[in-house]
C-alpha cells in the first residue's frame, strides 16, 4: 500500500476530484431544495479535500493533511452555522424552497 | 489489485453523490451522501492517511450528517413534495454541469505531459506521530484560531436558532 501513487497515477485521482467537484456545482443549479444544496456544497468541499490528501501524498509533505484537518473544522463551523439559518428561515416561511428567499430585502 | 479497488471506489463515490442529487426524499439524499462520505474515507485509507480517515469519518459521517438529518427530522421534509425547477432552468444546469466537467477535464488532461512520475523516498511523513508534531509546532496559532471559530460558531448557531418574539 506505500506506492499507491504508482500503481495510478495522480492524474486519475485529479479527474475523480474533478468530476466530484462538478457534480456538486450540478447539485447547487438542480435543486431547489436548501439542504439538499448544503449536501451538494460538502461534496465538492471533500473533491477539494481528497485532491489535498492525494497531492500530499505526491509531494510527502505533511502540511497537505494538516491543511485538510484545518478545513474540515472550518466546513464543521459552517454546517452548524448554516443549518440554524435554516432553522430560521423554515420558521419564517413555512418551508425552505429557495425561491422564497427572493422576497429578502438587504 | 489496487487498480481494481480505486475504480470500484471511485463508482462508489460518484454514483451516490449523484443519487444524493437526483433523489427526491432529503433522507434518502442524507444515507447517500453517507455511503458518498464513507466511500471518500476509503480512499484517504489508501493513501494511507490513517489520521485523516478516521477524522473524516467521525466528523463528516458521524457529525455533519447527523446534524442533517435532525434538522431535516425536525423541519418534517421527508416527504418528496419538492416542486421541480422550470424546466428551462434544469437544462441550464445539466449544461452549466456539462460545460465545466468539459472545460476542466480538458485542461487537465492537456497539462498532464508536466506531471512527474511519482518517486518514494520511504520518509515517514503521515502517521499520526508526524502529523500531530507538524500540527502543534508549525501550525500551533491555526490550531487555536481554528478551536475560537468553532465556539464562535457555537455560539452564532444557537443565536440564530433560538426563538425571536418580534412583536415585543
Amino acid at each position: 500500500m506505500e506506492n499507491i501513487l504508482q500503481e495510478i497515477g495522480i492524474d486519475n485521482y485529479i479527474y475523480l476530484s474533478t468530476l466530484l467537484f462538478c457534480v456538486g456545482i450540478f447539485g447547487v443549479l438542480y435543486r431547489r431544495n436548501a439542504i439538499v444544496m448544503f449536501m451538494s456544497i460538502e461534496i465538492m468541499l471533500n473533491a477539494v479535500n481528497l485532491l489535498l490528501v492525494a497531492f500530499s501524498t505526491y509531494h510527502q509533505d505533511a502540511a497537505g493533511q494538516v491543511f485538510v484537518f484545518f478545513s474540515m473544522a472550518v466546513a464543521a463551523a459552517e454546517v452548524a452555522v448554516g443549518l440554524a439559518i435554516l432553522v430560521a428561515v423554515y420558521r419564517n416561511h413555512n418551508g425552505i424552497d429557495i425561491d422564497n428567499l427572493k422576497k429578502l430585502k438587504g | 489489485m489496487i487498480t481494481i479497488i480505486f475504480y470500484i471506489l471511485s463508482a462508489i463515490t460518484l454514483g451516490t453523490a449523484f443519487l444524493t442529487i437526483l433523489s427526491k426524499n432529503p433522507i434518502h439524499s442524507a444515507i447517500y451522501l453517507v455511503l458518498c462520505f464513507f466511500s471518500i474515507a476509503g480512499h484517504y485509507l489508501m493513501f494511507n492517511a490513517q489520521f485523516l480517515a478516521m477524522v473524516h469519518i467521525i466528523v463528516y459521517s458521524g457529525a455533519i450528517m447527523i446534524l442533517m438529518l435532525f434538522t431535516i427530522m425536525l423541519m418534517n421534509l421527508n416527504k418528496e413534495d419538492e416542486k421541480n425547477k422550470p424546466i428551462l432552468s434544469r437544462i441550464a444546469a445539466v449544461a452549466a454541469f456539462c460545460l465545466v466537467a468539459f472545460v476542466l477535464l480538458a485542461a487537465f488532461i492537456k497539462a498532464q505531459p508536466a506531471m512527474r512520475e511519482y518517486a518514494v523516498s520511504g520518509k515517514d511523513y503521515q502517521s499520526i506521530k508526524v502529523l500531530g508534531q507538524v500540527l502543534l509546532n508549525e501550525y500551533m496559532v491555526p490550531f487555536e484560531f481554528a478551536s475560537i471559530l468553532l465556539l464562535v460558531s457555537m455560539i452564532g448557531a444557537v443565536l440564530l436558532s433560538k426563538k425571536e418574539h418580534i412583536n415585543n
